[in-house]
């Protein structure tokens, strides 16, 4: 009872210019958050420079909840590559193995068959109604490295959206609240 | 200073720090193995070649393949991704990579092996230039780490063909 007795006089004892440098201080986090992303999508050449694993379909390399990081040059693409595309028409991007390669050989168009490592089959079930193929501009990234687990946090808040905002009520809570 | 709740997010904060600091070692103390894997591979048998009936040549072969992985596994290595592709260049394209068996390799104990099995995955030309093509089998590997950087490389061993006839 006495805590909830702080917090309503922490709440009534608010002024307007401590209400404002706690807003933009927050205001600075979001931002600097932004600008690292930003950032890291400048470097890595893609416009998600990392992803979360939604499927089985890589397991046992890549579980679901573990996180992808991936970075886009302008390699050409080549058997074994891990990358992560985007079906015309869907916007969930997958993340899959080349196992097939044809590169023309005057423009330099490449096509391109994926196939899950936990699949049976390859992925043309997946793409669009008569295409056969990806190319180049369907691919957002490699996979060049991995985190376990840390996926989970991105999985938890966007199927069940209640924690999401019961984290950020808790959080705005405790900015209104410290004293500091 | 010394509530809960400051006491619960300095350790927050610490722990995470520290446990992504313990994953970049892991990652980058991959970089110091040494790593010399070996293989070789066999065509045993052309079953099958033809011509489908939308005009690209499709082949069927039993491939002997012996490989000797062990020398990638870390102590930081999940899996190893291998797998045996062949890449040929045809008129119209410079480059055809064609993954004709892959296997997932959970550790050690399995890395060392020698299998004979036909193509798990068609392997179809785009066009009929398959006729007498000399190819390449390379034999590609993935290694998987528990945390941190990936990494590939190959092993290319040239000097295979086709038959000048269909079968």
């Amino acid at each position: 009872m006495g805590y909830i007795g702080e917090t309503i006089d922490s709440i009534k004892s608010i002024q307007i210019r401590q209400l404002l440098t706690q807003a933009i201080s927050l205001g600075m986090i979001v931002t600097s958050a932004l600008i690292i992303w930003k950032a890291l999508m400048c470097v890595t050449g893609s416009e998600s420079p990392v992803v979360v694993v939604l499927s089985g379909s890589m397991e046992p390399g890549f579980k679901r909840g573990d996180i992808l990081f991936l970075h886009m040059s302008k390699d050409p693409i080549r058997a074994g590559e891990i990358v992560v595309f985007n079906v015309d028409g869907r916007d969930i991007p997958i993340v899959h193995r080349v196992i097939k390669v044809h590169e023309r050989d005057n423009t330099g168009e490449v096509d391109v068959l994926t196939k899950g490592d936990n699949n049976y089959g390859d992925d043309r079930l997946l793409y669009a109604e008569g295409q056969q193929w990806l190319h180049r501009h369907h691919i957002m990234g490699r996979a060049v490295g991995f985190l376990p687990y840390v996926g989970w946090v991105t999985i938890i808040m966007t199927e069940k959206p209640i924690i999401k905002y019961i984290l950020i009520g808790a959080l705005g809570l405790l900015v209104i609240t410290s004293k500091d | 200073m010394h509530s809960f709740g400051y006491r619960a997010n300095a350790l927050l904060t610490f722990s995470l720090t520290a446990l992504a600091f313990i994953c970049a070692i892991a990652s980058f103390s991959d970089n110091f193995s040494n790593q010399n894997p070996s293989a070789e591979i066999q065509i045993v048998n052309i079953n099958r070649f033809k011509k489908q009936s939308y005009g690209n040549d499709e082949v069927s072969l039993t491939l002997d393949i012996t490989a000797d992985l062990q020398s990638l596994f870390t102590w930081n290595t999940k899996q190893v991704f291998a797998f045996v592709a062949a890449e040929y260049e045809t008129p119209k394209n410079s480059l055809n990579q064609v993954s004709l068996w892959d296997a997932i390799i959970p550790d050690k104990e399995h890395a060392k092996f020698r299998v004979q099995t036909s193509n798990k995955y068609r392997f179809i030309d785009q066009g009929h230039n398959l006729r007498g093509k000399e190819f390449n089998l390379t034999l590609h590997w993935h290694v998987m780490p528990k945390t941190g950087k990936m990494f590939a490389d190959k092993i290319v061993m040239p000097g295979y063909s086709l038959p000048d006839a269909y079968k």
